[in-house]
């Protein structure tokens, strides 16, 4: 995986704030952490001026007659505690309720986590997988859900995160504002392959967000399906799952399988031929091969036809039918 | 005499009349394997808990170990995902459900909780080694699960991800659905121990520091135990039955059962602390031969943790749905219960002032207990600010946290009570390691 394209370095601990809330999320932070700097400092100062100044010389006898309690220095040191933390959470408070306030002229992307990609789908109807493109200095507002288990859209960048649940739509927003390339992570452990759930977050002007969205369109023209499909078998994260090299994915390998038998995992067999193929990537669970778990999502209402065409037309090309 | 004002405050230095250990006692007292199997003897029992945990504690940081050999360089390296995956479920669910939990007041609680309070034992004896028994037979469950087809959800078990995955759930959770009981035993023991069994003229506010700690405790694991144990039998039945609770699939709500489970979890971290605390401000009174500052402001605010740790789960769950309104009152709760923490760390240190210290081991370990939980309570002051949150929840940040308070806390101070077993028996745990 290469993430050196994408710039990671922000602040000391913070990674590039990119979002119009990020400001604000770092300030409080590095106010945080001052404060706790300074209580740090002076606890662990104290204890150790103590451990050394009150130290026990040798063969003492002493028995020390400090004080056991004193009802000023208590309230003291849980009134100030008490303001300093109100401090913090009125600021974190108002700094949640802008992350939850969706302004209304927010251009609407509909998220769909599944096991283990990310597809978000724009109203024009386009649809997109692991890769969201917005425009900079527009507010996004995303509605999202979940087809299987829990997942959870990161992109730190933005300092957005946000669970994606199966039974309802959890909503976020943000506005991005600096042109560039932002990690895009799945932050709820969602089984095997939820490592490779990833993807990346482009902001691009006006300009160039409509011309993307026009190419989203004339997608795959000027070339084979196959080729088309190869394209089309990372940009829409089949490869998260099937490999066709030596490490072995969650999904079987699909290297040489075509026109072979399979055999499935009711112990019948099968002949991957054309539309075994195709059922496979619109029906998952009806054939499910031996030896695999029965999680891969329907790519039903994701895939148009040409698309699937491809892959098919791709998974011819990686051989069997000949050998 | 200095050595009778050092063993009545628990030592402080080892002198040797402290050494002397008697001719018998409950090590020798009784021979072979069966009279350790039927004891009835609170010390006893303890040391069969620490057997049992300890090889808990070995079996969890061999887990540990995978983990970082895993993590070693990027991608990877000598395990798969799956494997990966579930070695950090059984790191996560053995250190917490099969060490730490019963670590804490059952094996140092049932030794020195009736020595503080000069009981012969506990109130219910029977119940304390079938506490023992229900940890082992739970822990066997949970062995069996790891053995058959180890569990990948990590140890939360949210669904709809444990109702659906294909490993051992129903085992796992079935063993820690047992070991709850024996948590519970262990709990309603010491409740009624420490109201009924107190010797004559020991009254509430002349208790040690560590006895409030473990009342709080036990507390905590009367009440909040069930909640875990109950969620966890729903998800059982989910499982094995299809009776739709948590999966919306048969339609249940995934946010419920992480409303249960941290109903429980939340509280439980302050099972895992609470008694360190209390072995900590036993230590540094002793170790700077000084009474504890401000007794009863530590042990009120256990009284007060104990309390208000029921109800701040939801800062476990900013992000995952719950409304905008519980995540406001639920940050808004977690900074009060930070308040009680601070309020011990301060008194801990001002403890030191004007005392005459000795740094002996267990001293040693106390102040690096000040150092490590420090940070471990600030990072949660991170942890607690909504919008600070958002960031930085379900991240490496909150992992290192937890284990700032845990390691740095709980079993820095659970290390320090195997070496010293706690000033207050200082003597006793002599006789522990004085034939070794």
């Amino acid at each position: 995986m290469d993430f050196g394209l994408i710039d990671t370095v922000g602040t000391l601990m913070m990674p590039p704030a990119a979002s119009t809330y990020a400001a604000d999320v770092d300030a409080l932070f590095y106010f945080i952490i001052y404060i706790s700097i300074f209580f740090f400092v002076m606890i662990v100062g104290a204890m150790l001026y103590f451990a050394v100044r009150y130290r026990r010389k040798a063969g003492s006898d002493e028995i020390p007659d400090g004080p056991t309690h004193n009802t000023f220095l208590e309230t003291i040191w849980i009134v100030v505690p008490v303001i300093i933390v109100m401090i913090i959470f009125f600021w974190g408070f108002r700094g949640y309720m802008t992350m939850s306030v969706v302004p209304a002229n927010a251009m609407e992307i509909k998220v769909t986590g599944q096991q283990w990609f990310w597809t978000f789908a724009y109203p024009g109807g386009q649809i997109t997988t692991n890769e969201m493109v917005v425009e900079v200095g527009k507010p996004i507002k995303l509605l999202m859900s979940s087809t299987d288990v829990i997942h959870a859209l990161f992109i730190p960048a933005f300092r957005l995160k946000r669970d994606v649940l199966p039974n309802r739509y959890s909503i976020t927003w943000f506005e991005a504002t600096q042109i560039g390339d932002y990690h895009l992570f799945c932050a709820e452990y969602c089984g095997t392959s939820h490592a490779k759930m990833i993807g990346t977050v482009k902001v691009r002007t006006s300009t160039e967000f409509a011309e993307w969205l026009e190419s989203l369109d004339a997608a795959g023209e000027g070339m084979s399906p196959a080729q088309y499909g190869e394209k089309l078998f990372t940009s829409r994260a089949c490869i998260t799952c099937h490999r066709s090299d030596d490490i072995k994915g969650s999904g079987p390998n699909l290297a040489g399988i075509f026109g072979h038998e399979v055999n499935l995992a009711d112990g019948t067999k099968i002949t991957a031929d054309e539309n075994y193929i195709r059922e496979s990537i619109l029906d998952p669970m009806s054939k499910v091969v031996a030896g695999y778990q029965p999680v891969m999502p329907t790519f039903q209402g994701i895939l148009k036809e040409k698309e699937v065409d491809a892959l098919v037309a791709y998974v011819k090309s990686l051989g069997g039918q000949d050998e | 005499m200095n050595n009778a004002v050092a063993a009545d405050n628990g030592g402080g230095s080892l002198t040797p009349e402290i050494h002397k250990i008697p001719e018998k006692h409950y090590i020798n007292a009784k021979k072979g394997l069966k009279s350790w199997l039927t004891t009835l003897d609170h010390k006893r029992i303890a040391i069969l808990y620490l057997i049992s945990v300890t090889v808990a504690f070995f079996l969890g940081g061999l887990f540990a170990l995978m983990i970082r050999l895993e993590l070693f360089r990027p991608g990877e390296q000598f395990f798969g995902a799956d494997t990966y995956n579930q070695f950090f479920t059984l790191h996560g669910a053995i250190m917490i459900f099969l060490f730490i939990i019963p670590s804490a007041p059952a094996v140092f609680g049932n030794f020195v909780l009736p020595l503080q309070i000069g009981a012969k034992d506990v109130a219910f004896p029977r119940l304390n080694l079938a506490s023992w028994y229900l940890y082992i037979a739970g822990a066997s469950f949970a062995l069996y699960s790891m053995f058959s087809n180890a569990v990948d959800t990590g140890w939360t078990f949210y669904t709809p991800y444990s109702t659906t995955t294909s490993t051992a759930v129903i085992s796992l959770t079935f063993g820690v659905f047992i070991l709850g009981f024996s948590s519970i035993f262990t709990g309603i023991n010491f409740v009624v121990t420490v109201h009924r069994l107190r010797a004559p003229g020991l009254t509430w506010f002349k208790l040690p520091l560590m006895t409030w700690a473990l009342y709080a405790t036990a507390i905590i694991q009367v009440l909040a135990t069930p909640v875990l144990a109950i969620t966890l039998l729903l998800l059982i039945l989910e499982r094995a039955f299809g009776i739709g609770i948590f999966d919306p699939a048969m339609g249940g709500d995934p946010v419920l059962f992480q409303h249960f489970f941290w109903f429980y979890s939340h509280p439980a971290v302050y099972i895992m602390i609470l008694p360190g605390m209390g072995i900590i401000s036993d230590l540094i009174a002793c170790f700077s031969r000084r009474n504890i500052f401000g007794y009863k402001f530590i042990a009120f605010s256990s009284l007060a943790i104990a309390f208000l740790g029921f109800l701040v789960w939801g800062h476990h769950m900013y992000t995952s749905g719950q409304s905008e309104l519980s995540s406001v009152i639920f940050s808004f709760l977690t900074f009060m219960v930070a308040i009680p923490s601070a309020v011990k760390v301060f008194n801990w240190t001002t403890t030191m002032y004007k005392g005459s210290i000795s740094f002996e081991t267990p001293m040693l370990y106390a102040m690096g207990f000040i150092f490590l939980f420090a940070i471990g309570g600030l990072t949660g002051i991170m942890l607690g600010a909504l919008s600070v949150d958002i960031h930085l929840h379900d991240t490496y940040f909150v992992v290192a946290h937890f284990h700032y308070v845990m390691i740095g806390g709980s079993v820095l101070l659970l290390s320090v009570g195997y070496i010293s077993g706690g000033p207050k028996c200082l003597a006793e745990c002599i006789i522990i390691s004085g034939p070794w």
